[in-house]
């Protein structure tokens, strides 16, 4: 699977939306519906799949779904 | 895919109200983790005496104030082991003196083990029972949390910092339907008090206008109804259980 199908699959189960409505420019608050614990727990579940660390700053950049697909692909 | 097994988790279950709290779970329906240090044997008569009496448990050493070997001890036998109903934060200890002869070591010791071990815990478990959409986590605080105690102040401002711990994780971790509450046990007559000199403890009875000293299933009791459906409204809530010494 690519980054960006796994971090959708990490979104779907996470947010437990539909795989459709998961789309690049998707808004994870506005869009997809998370609220904060959402927010953090997606962040510890891609920080597990791809063992990576995202650190409180960058994790506040990550509006969109576009935004964590690229963050994850530049760190591995 | 088989249903994970409910569980409640009680931190130092090997005795005193940590023990009376396992039982009581126990046969409520809940399969039984207690946590001990020192105690094995005692920890391995808690379980035979569940499973007597046809319930489910297990034992495990655990030093809640070692934050790796918390996360350790949940990674291996929690996550996706079993369904985490419940975490009962009840292991503690005391190392009293008055302020003026405090040692660092002895602040630091009894900080660790009351209130950053179920800091510890709660943070794992809050993980698992946020994904499970359900959770019961009771922090035994204390009487003496919320009046101050002569020769106390390690205890005391660990048992305080519980109350606060448990207001916030309430707050944090509601929209989960996980509902985070304190209880606080008056003078209960354990290995705690029992070594009290005499006087001590007459002076005590003095100030509970029910005039006895509680017992570990009086703590249990309210324990056990905090953890079931029963209470499904009441989080962020200090249940204090002493005989009326402090209202």
């Amino acid at each position: 699977m690519s980054v960006e199908e796994k971090v959708k699959a990490i979104i779907v189960d996470q947010l437990g939306v539909a795989a459709e409505e998961v789309k690049p420019e998707s808004s994870f608050v506005e869009d997809l519906g998370a609220d904060s614990l959402d927010l953090t727990e997606l962040i510890m579940a891609m920080e597990e799949e791809f063992g990576v660390e995202i650190d409180d700053e960058e994790a506040q950049k990550l509006i969109k779904v576009k935004d964590a697909t690229d963050y994850i692909s530049s760190k591995s | 895919m088989t249903e994970l097994t409910k569980t409640a988790l009680v931190t130092g279950g090997s005795r005193g109200i940590g023990k009376a709290i396992a039982k009581a779970l126990a046969a409520d329906g809940l399969q039984v983790y207690l946590t001990y240090v020192s105690r094995p044997e005692e920890a391995a008569q808690v379980v035979a005496d569940i499973k007597a009496a046809g319930g489910s448990a297990r034992e495990f050493k655990l030093d809640v104030s070692d934050r790796p070997a918390v996360a350790a001890f949940f990674a291996e036998e929690i996550k996706d082991k079993v369904f985490l109903s419940a975490l009962v934060n009840n292991a503690g200890m005391t190392k009293d003196g008055l302020i003026l002869r405090m040692k660092d070591e002895d602040w630091d010791r009894v900080l660790d083990v009351d209130l950053t071990g179920p800091f510890a815990c709660l943070r794992e478990a809050a993980k698992i029972m946020a994904k499970q959409r359900f959770g019961r986590i009771v922090n035994l605080s204390s009487v003496v949390g919320q009046m101050g105690n002569a020769g106390q102040a390690n205890y005391v401002a660990a048992k305080a910092g519980l109350i606060g711990l448990t207001k916030t994780a309430a707050r944090e971790l509601a929209s989960r339907s996980v509902t985070v509450n304190a209880v606080t046990p008056g003078f209960i007559a354990t290995d705690m008090t029992a070594s009290l000199p005499e006087a001590v403890l007459a002076k005590f009875l003095e100030s509970v206008p029910l005039g006895r000293a509680g017992t570990a299933e009086d703590v249990a009791a309210a324990v056990s109804f905090l953890v079931s459906d029963a209470a499904a409204y009441i989080t962020g809530q200090v249940l204090s259980v002493n005989g009326g010494m402090y209202m």
